[in-house]
């Protein structure tokens, strides 16, 4: 076993191990917590397949947006020390038999399957990267780019309407 | 065994599961929107996975994951922004309390 193998089972186990507590977990701002180290796995696994790339955005996005919003969230809507309530037995026997079940049709679906190599990956550099968003031949990616900048600016615009205090006696 | 594409579609698989069990046991709306930045982030892994082993010469894998980092996260802000709004009206953010649109 070389030592790139064991750098891919530690980052699986705290990925899968982090995810499993993120969803357990009963007391809401340490599910957050757990859900931080998930995203740095992530990011890390991102690391340990070259592409660096992604795995900064992950790391801005996720860790340093999404997170920090989450726990931003917790704090105004939750009473701190708070325990979540236990869900019923009935639900969580059924919800866990069910992606239990799930999980060992996809596996087993993933096992039969071979599958071919197409080519293999070239340098991945940022370079390419923004040659391909940018570029308005057959098959670029211009027009996504442009769709996510306009989705954006909606859920910006849309975030700022729902969540401003509206005061009842002006309307 | 060399580590390759089935040992990162475990991973991935995996993940989504666990967040599909969070989804379906969590009922408070932010624990519930952790449970799907978790199967997101288990679709992005899938994304990559086949790209680098499967697809080399393109790169629709990772744009694919660019764009679904950017949607992710502008829909977690419109979310946490009608929880927000929520939490105003009802004091609190559990989806069995927020049935005020319920004919």
């Amino acid at each position: 076993m070389e030592v790139r193998d064991i750098i891919f089972y530690l980052i699986a186990t705290l990925i899968l191990v982090s995810g499993a507590l993120a969803v357990s977990s009963r007391q809401i701002f340490r599910s957050a917590i757990y859900l931080l180290f998930g995203m740095i796995g992530i990011a890390g696994l991102y690391f340990w397949l070259q592409f660096e790339f992604i795995a900064a955005v992950q790391i801005v996005v996720y860790v340093g947006g999404i997170v920090v919003l989450i726990i931003f969230s917790i704090f105004l809507t939750h009473r701190v020390g708070s325990d979540l309530p236990e869900p019923t037995y009935r639900r969580s026997l059924f919800a866990g038999l069910a992606s239990l079940f799930a999980f060992v049709l996809f596996w087993k679906v993933i096992k039969r399957n071979e599958f071919y190599a197409d080519q293999p990956m070239g340098e991945l550099s940022v370079r390419r990267i923004g040659e391909e968003m940018l570029n308005y031949n057959q098959g670029g990616f211009v027009l996504p780019f442009e769709v996510v900048s306009i989705l954006l600016l909606a859920a910006m615009i849309g975030c700022i309407v729902i969540a401003m205090k509206t005061n009842p006696e002006k309307i | 065994m060399e580590i390759g594409l089935p040992h990162l579609l475990f991973v991935s698989t995996a993940l989504f599961f666990i967040g599909v069990y969070g989804f379906l046991t969590r009922r408070n709306m932010i624990t519930m929107l952790m449970a799907v930045e978790l199967m997101l982030n288990a679709v992005n892994i899938n994304f990559v996975a086949f790209n680098k082993y499967l697809w080399g010469g393109k790169l629709d894998g990772v744009f694919f994951t660019i764009f679904i980092i950017a949607i992710a996260a502008a829909e977690t802000a419109v979310a946490i922004a009608i929880i927000i709004h929520i939490y105003r009206d009802h004091s609190n953010i559990d989806v069995e309390d927020a049935d005020s649109l319920k004919f």
